[in-house]
């Protein structure tokens, strides 16, 4: 709800959401110029945690800076590696076996679910509801447990490897995937019912918020945020990357722009993931994980390479520049949410202060993607 | 004379230890049904079923050091946690628990109730403000305006039981709904049919008056940290959230009075304080289930739902009902 601001010199106040507050879910700091409890101007603070990993990508080798892709969104953190060892195979020609890429394809698509159910959790904890969140961390429990029996760790997978995997999946796997399937799709019908229905919820998301066509491409915002303004870009459909052109998969668009839209375009992201890991597991050809050639060392040939990725948040692309060494000349990433992040401050001026949290939360912000 | 100063001393003492120790056995409900309500055991380890959490929570508050903050309003700093307690438990000197149960029957039962609620919102207005905080600023500013918005549809609706009843009086309240359910506020009778809208009405700002989820909007945390007591820590904060907690009493009870007959059993056998307590009890159980499963109203959401659809109905309920006792 936003409402015409006539204010005098000296009559606004400033208001420091951050570095820590619980809304801003990290060390974000959002400097707002505040007229009561309208924002008049609002700007965003970033560099709290910055670490420098686009340097380290430069004075490490290529599998060295590998675990490092996955400390960059720690909630989504195998769509990260996967962009990386995608890039780096390109740039080398490193031949990837099918069943890898099933497995990748499956294992990554779980970690978006993972994902968006946190964000959902923590979204409907910033609108004043915290029962959603203990339901869906219980959800993703089971996702985490599956991926860790996998990959070994939890949260900062570092499960693929330039022209495979790490390790085959165990006889456990694929039984507990095939049981989490219909449980997921279970406990979708059971959010839509406790939290997509509620009438509080609604009136606070519809019409809230409106991040319009044009603005969302003037900051270069994809992902979630941008389908739910109505662009319908993603990155699975448009670049065709690793086996996702032999998915039969949707890619939820609605053009409401609202608080509700994105909302709505994550929850039904969560059931196409779904379709993918069911496929996925129904096409899972045998065969090795990794090539059987493959070079000791990883020195790409001289040039530019850019490879992108639909990670749970948008698009994630990175751009190695090699000179033929086996460090990269230039590592360059491009995260999603730095991004989506920067249309808020345009997007939240004149709102109320809980709507423009609001609208923060639906942006699904992960801070040490963005100060990376 | 010397009998009575040992009544109303008694009288005293025991509303303080039931507002204290609802308050303290509350929180653990609280905690307890959110469990229950998030699929997680809730606090179980301190005692029996966690019974003794509230003790251990006691100990931790009261030996923390208070925290004043530079700048702040020292003496209205240190007095809004006590505005926030005193009313509640004043208020419980003229409840009637049951017949015979009570400290002080008024004749202006209501009228007092009403009056100690109001100076809760003085309280958050004073923490608030004191504390020297852009987030207790507006937290406070939001709690008054969410509290004046409530009072209003609230008054009207008892204005029209107490019409029906003439009578302000606590105890003629619930006698007058002796006997049975039907006998009831709660039923639609020939002369007030609008009454489980009311009612509705009466439970809904019951619920905004006591900042209770969906409407705490003085406590959002997840915008304004922790609203208007973000600086208060130790027994002040202590305070807060037992005058919190033993506002809901009051409410339960208020309500329990108005429309669902007082200490009367449902069926018209043997009324009892039990019955008083098992309403109260239902009511609050209803309150927590709410606040966890609801996501917060906003600020203009609440108002529009006061001003525009509570008030409009209440006042049509007085009217109809004034009519309708005109013509039976």
């Amino acid at each position: 709800m936003s409402a015409p601001i006539h204010i005098q010199p000296g009559e606004t106040f400033t208001l420091n959401v951050g570095p820590q507050h619980p809304a801003t879910h990290g060390v974000l700091r959002v400097k707002l110029e505040m007229d009561g409890e309208y924002i008049v101007h609002a700007e965003t603070v970033l560099g709290y945690i910055h670490r420098m990993h686009e340097l380290m990508g430069e004075n490490r080798t290529y599998p060295q800076v590998l675990p490092n892709l996955s400390r960059l969104d720690y909630l989504g953190a195998l769509g990260y590696t996967h962009g990386h060892v995608l890039a780096v195979e390109r740039a080398s020609g490193i031949e990837v076996p099918e069943r890898a890429e099933y497995i990748r394809a499956i294992t990554v698509e779980m970690n978006r679910i993972a994902s968006h159910l946190f964000w959902f959790g923590a979204f409907v904890m910033d609108l004043g509801g915290f029962t959603p969140l203990m339901y869906a961390i219980q959800d993703r429990e089971y996702i985490l447990d599956i991926l860790e029996r996998v990959t070994g760790s939890r949260l900062t997978y570092c499960y693929y490897r330039f022209g495979g995997l790490y390790n085959d999946i165990d006889d456990e796997f694929i039984p507990a995937t095939k049981a989490f399937i219909p449980r997921m799709r279970e406990s979708l019908k059971k959010y839509d019912a406790l939290v997509t229905g509620n009438i509080i919820l609604q009136k606070r998301l519809k019409d809230i918020g409106p991040l319009s066509k044009e603005l969302c491409r003037k900051y270069g915002a994809t992902g979630p945020v941008a389908r739910g303004s109505g662009i319908d870009f993603d990155v699975r459909k448009n670049e065709p990357y690793s086996v996702y052109p032999e998915f039969d998969f949707d890619i939820p668009v609605y053009h409401e722009c609202d608080s509700f839209a994105r909302y709505k375009v994550r929850m039904d992201e969560m059931e196409q993931s779904l379709r993918i890991i069911e496929q996925g597991l129904e096409k899972l050809p045998d065969g090795p994980i990794m090539p059987a050639k493959k070079p000791k060392l990883i020195k790409p040939p001289a040039g530019d390479y850019y490879q992108a990725v639909e990670t749970a948040r948008g698009s994630f692309g990175i751009r190695i520049v090699s000179d033929g060494g086996k460090n990269a000349y230039r590592f360059k990433l491009r995260s999603p949410t730095y991004s989506n992040m920067h249309l808020f401050d345009e997007a939240c001026e004149g709102m109320l202060i809980m709507d423009a949290l609001a609208l923060m939360g639906s942006l699904d912000l992960v801070i040490p993607e963005i100060d990376r | 004379m010397s009998l009575t100063v040992l009544n109303a001393i008694i009288a005293v003492v025991i509303a303080i230890g039931f507002a204290a120790l609802n308050a303290a056995y509350l929180v653990w409900a609280e905690r307890r049904g959110a469990g229950r309500i998030q699929r997680r055991p809730g606090p179980n380890v301190n005692g029996p079923l966690g019974l003794l959490q509230p003790l251990a929570d006691g100990a931790k508050l009261m030996t923390k050091q208070l925290m004043i903050p530079g700048g702040a309003d020292k003496a209205l700093f240190m007095v809004a946690p006590v505005l926030a307690m005193a009313p509640a438990i004043m208020s419980f000197v003229t409840i009637p628990f049951s017949d015979v149960i009570v400290a002080k029957s008024m004749d202006v039962g209501v009228l007092m109730i009403f009056a100690f609620a109001s100076l809760g919102s003085m309280s958050i207005l004073f923490a608030g403000w004191s504390s020297r905080n852009k987030y207790g600023v507006m937290a406070s500013v939001r709690a008054v305006s969410q509290a004046i918005s409530y009072e209003v549809p609230m008054l009207i609706t008892v204005i029209t039981i107490v019409m029906m009843t003439g009578s302000m009086n606590l105890h003629d309240l619930a006698v007058s709904q002796a006997g049975g359910f039907w006998h009831w506020n709660i039923i639609p009778s020939l002369a007030s049919p609008l009454m489980p809208v009311s009612f509705l009405i009466f439970f809904i700002c019951s619920l905004a008056e006591t900042n209770r989820a969906p409407f705490d909007l003085g406590e959002a945390e997840s915008e304004l940290v922790a609203g208007f007591h973000t600086e208060y820590g130790s027994m002040g904060f202590g305070l807060f959230f037992m005058g919190e907690y033993a506002n809901i009493v009051i409410g339960a009870s208020l309500i329990t009075i108005l429309f669902l007959g007082g200490w009367g059993c449902p069926f018209g056998l043997f009324p009892s304080v039990f019955w008083f307590l098992l309403k109260i009890y239902l009511l609050i159980a209803t309150f927590i289930w709410i606040r966890w499963t609801f996501p917060r109203t906003t600020i203009y959401g609440l108002l529009n739902l006061s001003w525009k659809i509570l008030i409009p109905i209440s006042l049509f309920n007085l009217l109809l009902t004034a009519g309708l006792l005109k013509v039976f």
